[in-house]
């Protein structure tokens, strides 16, 4: 699927009406948003918003209490129709998540081997092409996670996440705990991914300049719903304390101009 | 339109010419994978025609960009116009990729004997690590304790007695009830067998030795080597983990003290205590059965429980501390020895109560025959 055809039709992923309750604590009341094909959509939000509870829900983690969550037009049950559905998203979890007994080659094979049916070898080398196009170093794969930097891991489980070529890719945090030189890195390679795969990639984020370097649009989680969904420029122009206080305060300044001036 | 990808070879004027056609995609990569290898041996395809390709994953890529060569992936924009742009990036990423993955050192691990050889050296000499570790260890929580022994204001009674409680008291129940047990199935042993000689009442002198001597102590270490060693390994493994121990050393005071001799103390009291407790149940459980089989009056148990020497008590008691000191050093020093993980952090609770208990059985018998030896 190109991605003349990718901008066109339904969006990627369409949450109506979403409501979320953890004990009698209601985390989202209806909340909205869309996700439209090939783009890469920040959302931000104050801690305890509920960004990951959002996205472990729309990932299929948890049942929504109601609402409805439509990823390319197919309702997405949480518990039923797993397999279909577990083809065509990838996850990056916040600390990576890597099976800790399996390499990192063997970590991205996993599931080229369970749900493509390759061979063993054929898994490995085609294990070993998805760590070079996170720009993992080749020495790294044979390595086991904890003889691996925080950086590496991420990138291990960016390929992890590519193996089974999901169009729509779910980033928790990409770039927490990495130093500025990785997470920009980081940044570039989203962009450079998503540009020659065709993602569409949802990622919750506290990081300015990802938002700035990376997305396409921001959302912003506040008040239980979204609050706004625009370009930087719109989110960061709404008149709402917290906002006002995450964009216009001196970080969110010092991410502005770092990209005003390159 | 969803077609399983195609290769067709066919000669043309300058070489074999390849034809793309259908879904390269991840679903036909297997299918795919043998049309590409049955290509490779002959040369490689002179033309090859993209215009037939209909869907293209990151997987189909990876094998086009095998089949045609890192060279002729990075000319595709003028020899092959017709690709979409986006695929050709895709292409050219995963063959840019590939080149690098191909440098990746490949993992032999072929079997060779001097291999065999290798680990067994390694082994041993880990194993000659692991003890003086082991020994530098207990000379540093000795030191320790013996260094803060003067100065009664730094005994940490709050820690040792927080310690006593989780070791001792919360394994009261459970010491007093295996114990109990225990000594009721020696009971009804001594019974069937001694009772073939008419022999019932010395079940009695049996069920006390048994306690007295071995039983009591060491049933009480192999439950708390269960119990406390795997807490302590626990514990002190968590808090490595979560940097705590670090955060310790860096305000200035030390791990050793503040959480190892409190754990090494209150075991050193718990065993003691637990094995009294642990005879008087078992010697209960065995009382009982004979008790029941025999018609015999308590009074005359009782009386026949005091004829058995003290020094059988005192025999089992001397072991009671040398088996807590063993088992709260391996718990400690497991858990400090423990890395970043929640893995490792298992890994070496598991050691930590396999050791423990090896080393309180290894201990216990050559206790015995020191005391056999003894005549003690």
């Amino acid at each position: 699927m190109s991605a003349s055809e990718l901008a066109h039709g339904q969006p990627a992923m369409r949450v109506r009406g979403l409501v979320t309750r953890i004990g009698g604590t209601v985390i989202h009341d209806g909340l909205d948003l869309d996700v439209h094909r090939g783009e890469i959509l920040g959302l931000v939000g104050g801690s305890g918003s509920g960004k990951s509870v959002l996205l472990r829900t729309l990932i299929g983690l948890r049942r929504p209490d109601a609402g409805q969550i439509h990823i390319h037009g197919q309702a997405a049950d949480p518990l039923g129709q797993r397999d279909g559905l577990a083809h065509r998203i990838g996850v990056l979890f916040q600390h990576g998540a890597l099976y800790s007994s399996l390499t990192a080659t063997e970590n991205v094979a996993l599931p080229l081997i369970e749900h493509a049916g390759l061979d063993r070898p054929e898994a490995e080398e085609l294990a070993r092409v998805y760590l070079a196009l996170t720009g993992l170093d080749p020495a790294a794969g044979p390595r086991y996670p904890s003889e691996l930097s925080g950086g590496m891991v991420k990138r291990a489980a960016l390929a992890r996440a590519l193996a089974l070529c999901p169009q729509i890719l779910f980033l928790d945090e990409p770039t927490a705990g990495l130093d500025p030189i990785g997470a920009a890195a980081f940044d570039r390679l989203l962009v450079t991914l998503r540009d020659a795969l065709g993602l569409t990639v949802f990622l919750v984020t506290h990081d300015l300049d990802t938002l700035y370097a990376a997305c396409d649009r921001v959302a912003v989680l506040a008040q239980r719903r979204v609050l706004a969904v625009g370009s930087l420029e719109e989110v960061a122009a709404i008149n709402e304390d917290w906002v006002q206080a995450y964009f216009n305060g001196p970080r969110g300044r010092a991410a502005r101009t770092a990209r005003e001036t390159p | 339109m969803a077609e399983p990808g195609q290769l067709e070879l066919s000669s043309g004027a300058d070489g074999p010419e390849a034809r793309i056609r259908g879904d390269w995609t991840l679903p036909h990569y297997q299918a795919l994978l043998q049309q590409v290898r049955a290509a490779e041996p002959a040369a490689q395809p002179g033309t090859v025609d993209l215009s037939g390709l209909a869907a293209l994953d990151t997987a189909g890529a990876a094998l086009l960009a095998r089949l045609l060569g890192p060279e002729r992936t990075q000319a595709l924009a003028t020899t092959a116009p017709e690709l979409a742009a986006e695929r050709r990036q895709l292409l050219q990423a995963v063959a840019a990729a590939r080149g690098r993955a191909a440098q990746a050192p490949e993992a032999h691990r072929r079997w060779r004997p001097g291999r065999a050889v290798a680990a067994l050296g390694a082994w041993i000499s880990q194993g000659a690590a692991q003890l003086h570790r082991a020994l530098a260890f207990t000379g540093l929580v000795l030191a320790t304790f013996a260094s803060r022994l003067a100065r009664p204001r730094r005994w940490r009674l709050g820690a040792v007695s927080s310690q006593l409680q989780r070791t001792a008291l919360a394994a009261v129940p459970i010491v007093a009830l295996l114990t109990f047990a225990v000594g009721a199935v020696v009971g009804l042993l001594g019974m069937t067998v001694l009772g073939r000689f008419g022999a019932e009442l010395f079940t009695v002198d049996l069920v006390a030795y048994a306690f007295l001597r071995e039983f009591g102590v060491v049933l009480t270490a192999v439950l708390l080597a269960g119990r406390s060693a795997s807490a302590f390994t626990a514990q002190l493994g968590s808090m490595k983990a979560n940097e705590e121990l670090d955060a310790l050393r860096a305000e200035g005071l030390s791990p050793i003290e503040m959480l190892v001799v409190p754990r090494v103390v209150a075991l050193l009291l718990a065993v003691p205590l637990l094995t009294v407790l642990a005879v008087v149940c078992g010697l209960t459980g065995g009382g009982l059965v004979i008790l029941l089989s025999v018609e015999a009056e308590p009074a005359r148990l009782l009386g026949l429980y005091g004829e058995v020497g003290v020094s059988h008590y005192l025999a089992g008691l001397a072991k009671a501390p040398v088996f807590a000191f063993v088992i709260a050093i391996i718990g400690c020093l497991e858990g400090l020895k423990a890395g970043a993980s929640a893995q490792s952090v298992g890994a070496h609770t598991t050691s930590a109560v396999v050791q423990s208990i090896f080393w309180v059985i290894v201990l216990d018998a050559v206790a015995g025959l020191f005391f056999v030896e003894v005549g003690w």
